[in-house]
C-alpha cells in the first residue's frame, strides 16, 4: 500500500461530504449506533482516501460512515450512526 | 447533481524548499473562492491510463481571497502523490484541486480567546495558516505555538516563526526537539508533555482555543495531556496526519 503523509481523521472526509450536505458535516456531532459514544465527525478514524472512505468510531471501531464518490455519483452510508447533530456546540474552540 | 465543490485547475507557480523532505508548492487557482485558516484542499492527479490518485493537503496560506494558495507537502518515499508534487510537477503545469474544505478545524480572528497551537512535524501546516492569519488580523488575542520536531533541520517555517516571535510580544514560541539537539539548544527536548504544555501554553482559566495537529499518536498524547491539566474537551480541536496506507 502506498503511503502519503495526509490527514487521517474525519477532517479528510469533509470534501466528499460537502458534495451532499449543504454545510460542513465535519463539525457535526455523531452518535455511534454500536456503542453510543458521541463526538465530532471530524474526530472519527479515517480509512481509505478522499472519495472512497470509511470513518470508524474511535471507541469501538465500528464503521460509522462509508462514502464512495465518482464524477457523477455519490453513495453515502450513514447507517453506522444513530444520530447526526448539527449546530454550535457549547464552548466550541473560537 | 448540483456541484457545490467543483474541481478547479491549479497551476504551479513556485516551489520553495522548507526542509530536506518538505516543499511548499504555490498554486494559482482562477476563481479561488477564498478560505479560512486551517482549511484544506483535496488534490487529484489523473494518469494517462486513467488512474486517479487523490489526497488532502492543508493550506498554509493565511485566510483570504488571494488567487494564490500554498500547499506545504512532505515527500514520502512510497507515496502516490507527494513524490509527483516534489519531483515531477513543473512551474506552469496544472493539477486539480477541490476546496476550500473543512469547517471544524478552522480559526477566525477574534480577541476573545487566546490562541494555543500544538504542532507535531507536518502538522504545523494548518496551524501556520492560523498563525499567518493571526499576524495579519486587525483584532487578535495572545497566541502561543508549541512545535515538536525531530531535529532543528526538521523545523518547517523556522525563519518565519523566529521573525514572528521577534516582532510580536503577543506571540510565544516554544520548540521541542525529540531526536537530536544542537550544542547551544535552549528549547525543550523530548516529547511535549503536561509540563511543557503548562510552561508554554495558556492555562485553562485563560479559556484558550486549542488546536492540535500532527501524527495520530502525537495528537492522542497531547489531547490526553491537555485534559490532564484541566482543559475542557470542547476547547480542543484536533487534526490527525499520517501515512494514508492504513487508518488512524
Amino acid at each position: 500500500m502506498t503511503e502519503d503523509f495526509v490527514p487521517l481523521d474525519g477532517n479528510a472526509a469533509a470534501g466528499t461530504l460537502r458534495r451532499i450536505f449543504a454545510f460542513d458535516a465535519t463539525a457535526a456531532s455523531v452518535v455511534c449506533r454500536t456503542c453510543s459514544s458521541s463526538g465530532p465527525l471530524a474526530e472519527l478514524s479515517f480509512f481509505g482516501r478522499p472519495g472512497a472512505l470509511v470513518l470508524r468510531c474511535r471507541s469501538c471501531e465500528a464503521v460509522n460512515v462509508r462514502a464512495l464518490e465518482t464524477d457523477t455519483h455519490l453513495n453515502l452510508d450513514l447507517s453506522g450512526i444513530s444520530l447526526l447533530k448539527v449546530g454550535s456546540p457549547a464552548g466550541e474552540a473560537q | 447533481m448540483i456541484e457545490q465543490l467543483p474541481w478547479r485547475e491549479a497551476v504551479a507557480s513556485k516551489f520553495s524548499v522548507e526542509t530536506d523532505a518538505v516543499k511548499t508548492i504555490s498554486l494559482d487557482v482562477r476563481d479561488w473562492p477564498g478560505h479560512r485558516a486551517g482549511q484544506h484542499v483535496d488534490v487529484r492527479l489523473t494518469a494517462d491510463d486513467g488512474y486517479v490518485a487523490q489526497r488532502s493537503y492543508s493550506l498554509g496560506t493565511r485566510a483570504g481571497t488571494a488567487q494564490s494558495i500554498d500547499l506545504t507537502v512532505e515527500r514520502v518515499p512510497d507515496g502516490e502523490v507527494s513524490p509527483f508534487l516534489h519531483d515531477v510537477l513543473q512551474v506552469g503545469e496544472a493539477i486539480e484541486v477541490r476546496g476550500p474544505i473543512g469547517g471544524y478545524f478552522t480559526w477566525e480572528p477574534n480577541a476573545e480567546r487566546p490562541l494555543m497551537l500544538v504542532a507535531g512535524g507536518s502538522g504545523i501546516v494548518p496551524l501556520m495558516s492560523m498563525l499567518r492569519t493571526w499576524a495579519a488580523a486587525p483584532v487578535r488575542p495572545q497566541a502561543a505555538l508549541l512545535y515538536s520536531s525531530r531535529s532543528q533541520g526538521h523545523i518547517i517555517y523556522r525563519g518565519e516563526l523566529d521573525e514572528l516571535r521577534d516582532r510580536n510580544d503577543a506571540f510565544r514560541l516554544s520548540h521541542s526537539l525529540t531526536r537530536g539537539t544542537p550544542p547551544d539548544w535552549r528549547g525543550e527536548t523530548g516529547r511535549i508533555g503536561r509540563a511543557t504544555l503548562e510552561r508554554h501554553g495558556f492555562a485553562p482559566l485563560e479559556n484558550p482555543a486549542i488546536y492540535v495537529c500532527g501524527p495520530t499518536p502525537f495528537v492522542e498524547a497531547i489531547s490526553e495531556a491537555l485534559l490532564g491539566i484541566g482543559h475542557q474537551e470542547q476547547a480542543v480541536r484536533t487534526e490527525r496526519f499520517g501515512p494514508s496506507g492504513g487508518g488512524a
